[in-house]
């Protein structure tokens, strides 16, 4: 009798165990898919362009990725200027990104009194979240042209003529080019970096801190000699992961950097990138024509630089962010 | 150096070396102070350009005639009204598309998959995705939707949008669970629920002003996207609403006004740029509001 209230009372029980099981795994399955999916998502991406691509690949070898031509008419495509153009224009904005970027963190964490800090975390933080699209109009309405009218001359006339560095600097002043595309591009990604900078500035511990300046350090002797070592790792994450959106940052570049296809040595001539070729030749390509085979080959191209330097910014972050 | 040379007291120290060294000290604090300053002075200041120049140029060309009529060739009367509603049609079914997905994922890395090997992967996948250039999702989505189909559609847009929103909201999603101390769970756990119930009703239910931030800012992230949609949805001069047609978006809209030699179109391009900007930046100040207010 006792038995067989014990089984009576433990039977719904096992049968209701079976059924929160079923939910459990078939939610269990649904989470694990929808990751699954992403995997296939980016695996379908890198597959997809570099098929699409292929053509281009075949008719042009190793040759596509140094030949500077560009002749549609001649149907000889090669992706030396755009490379050369994409990695000075990004690797230009990382210059001037990086200290500016700098300044903003190191104020942001240690300078400025703790009421300003945030609403002037987020202003700078908005300024990423501007469309690209606004960039490139506000690039090219208010800056292109003040560069063509004033800040482009003053540099060809006095930097210019400087030996080493002078050819840098030369030609005409025509607002737009790569100058003016890494300017806009560094402004981009400046929120990124100190972004990057200000929370990994913010972990370190502040016991460290507060050693060097017991011992009498100014804030800038505690900045270079306690937080930067701890923190130097990161920080180059950080700008990696800047170079990685700079790299394909495509509206706001296309408005600015003059689109021709030819390397030229002034930072003041134009050129183009990847992103932007590909945004401004797609629409004049036919379906099936060796040109948009090209533009395609472009896109995997670029996905690779991106890919490796994104995968650099984020081992490097790693290691810091997780302890 | 400066440091340790200050540290070591010797005996013959000169009272007159210490004070230059001090004072050489200071300087060079203030200088760097200085410029830090200078720095986010600048930062500001082109903040502050980009916004003056979006509401001088777009208020001098905004009037109810954006709003009410539909795009037109240059020298007729012409508004925003289909851009506007292709933007608003497409960031949000690519928001609704992309988000369960996004949030399932989240959920997988945080809850099922801390440190697996596949989830490690999905979590470093996910964030490539997350800062990968649009225009390549643009290429791809033209890969496998566009061309097989025949040609551009809004689906291929919202499909594109979708893409971009998914990594978005896997690192909130994620970020927040984690949040959420492991007692919360056992407690839930210790009274019997299955970890599905555990995870739907007390997890998301605690992490929501988090994920919500996260599909506030990833609509005001796709709202702006250009490239990915020159590709798929193209843009249409006429008034649709059909996603398997070609479709209107705003910043399509306004790329190819702002480069056309027509005052009036330019003048549009600048509306359309200041609405966009606005629409966005609210977006992201409501989105951050929410996220102090719950936590």
């Amino acid at each position: 009798m006792v038995n067989a209230t014990a089984s009576a009372h433990s039977a719904p029980k096992s049968a209701r165990r079976p059924s929160s099981n079923l939910g459990d795994r078939i939610f269990a399955l649904l989470c694990q898919t929808a990751g699954v999916f992403v995997l296939i998502l980016l695996g379908a991406l890198i597959i997809e362009l570099f098929i699409a691509g292929l053509p281009a690949f075949r008719a042009f070898g190793v040759a596509f990725v140094t030949s500077t031509d560009w002749d549609p008419v001649r149907e000889a495509f090669g992706a030396g200027v755009s490379i050369y153009g994409t990695i000075v224009t990004a690797v230009l904005a990382i210059l001037l990104a990086v200290p500016l970027a700098f300044g903003v963190a190191f104020f942001l964490t240690e300078l400025a009194p703790p009421w300003a800090r945030r609403p002037l975390g987020t202003a700078i933080e908005l300024l990423a979240a501007v469309p690209s699209i606004i960039y490139g109009m506000w690039g090219f309405f208010v800056i292109a042209p003040a560069f063509a009218q004033n800040i482009q001359p003053w540099i060809i006339e006095n930097i210019g003529e400087l030996p080493l560095i002078g050819f840098l600097f030369q030609g005409a002043p025509f607002g737009t080019g790569l100058f003016t595309a890494a300017f806009i591009l560094a402004i981009m990604i400046l929120p990124f970096i100190a972004a990057t900078m200000r929370d990994v500035f913010d972990q370190v511990p502040p016991v460290f801190k507060e050693s060097a300046y017991g011992l009498g350090a100014t804030k800038w002797e505690v900045m270079k000699g306690v937080v930067l070592p701890y923190t130097r790792i990161s920080v180059v994450g950080g700008i990696m992961l800047g170079l990685g959106r700079a790299l394909g940052e495509t509206m706001a570049v296309t408005f600015v950097i003059g689109n021709a296809n030819r390397i030229s040595t002034s930072l003041f001539g134009p050129g183009n990138t990847i992103a932007s070729l590909v945004a401004l030749e797609f629409g004049e390509s036919e379906i099936g024509s060796l040109k948009l085979a090209s533009l395609l080959a472009l896109g995997f191209i670029l996905f690779l630089l991106s890919f490796v330097v994104l995968a650099t910014s984020r081992y490097l972050l790693r290691s810091r962010l997780k302890v | 150096m400066a440091l340790s040379s200050m540290m070591s007291p010797g005996p013959r120290k000169d009272a007159a070396v210490a004070a230059r060294l001090g004072a050489k000290r200071k300087r060079a604090d203030i200088i760097i102070r200085t410029l830090c300053i200078l720095a986010t002075v600048i930062g500001l200041l082109l903040l502050a350009s980009i916004l003056a120049t979006l509401f001088y140029r777009g208020i001098e060309a905004m009037s109810l005639r954006v709003f009410t009529h539909v795009t037109a060739p240059p020298g007729s009367e012409g508004g925003l009204l289909n851009a506007i509603v292709g933007s608003l049609i497409q960031s949000l079914l690519g928001t609704l598309i992309g988000t369960p997905i996004g949030m399932l994922v989240g959920t997988y890395l945080a809850e099922y998959a801390k440190d697996s090997w596949l989830g490690n992967a999905v979590r470093f996948v996910s964030d490539i995705l997350l800062s990968a250039p649009s225009i390549l999702i643009g290429l791809f989505v033209y890969q496998i939707l566009v061309l097989p189909f025949g040609g551009f559609s809004g689906w291929a847009g919202v499909a594109a949008l979708a893409i971009i929103v998914i990594p978005i909201v896997v690192r909130t999603t994620e970020d927040m669970l984690q949040l959420i101390p492991n007692t919360l769970r056992e407690a839930v756990m210790g009274l019997g629920a299955p970890k599905w119930k555990m995870i739907t009703l007390i997890c998301w239910r605690s992490a929501i002003a988090g994920i919500v931030t996260g599909i506030l800012l990833a609509v005001a992230r796709v709202a702006g996207e250009t490239a990915p949609l020159l590709f798929t949805s193209l843009g249409n001069n006429a008034w649709s609403t059909d996603l398997s047609k070609p479709m209107s978006s705003l910043p399509v809209t306004i790329y190819s006004f702002a480069g056309s030699p027509f005052e009036d179109w330019i003048a549009l391009a600048w509306a359309g740029a200041l609405i966009i900007t606005l629409g966005v930046l609210a977006l992201n100040i409501v989105a951050r509001t929410l996220l102090r207010s719950r936590i």
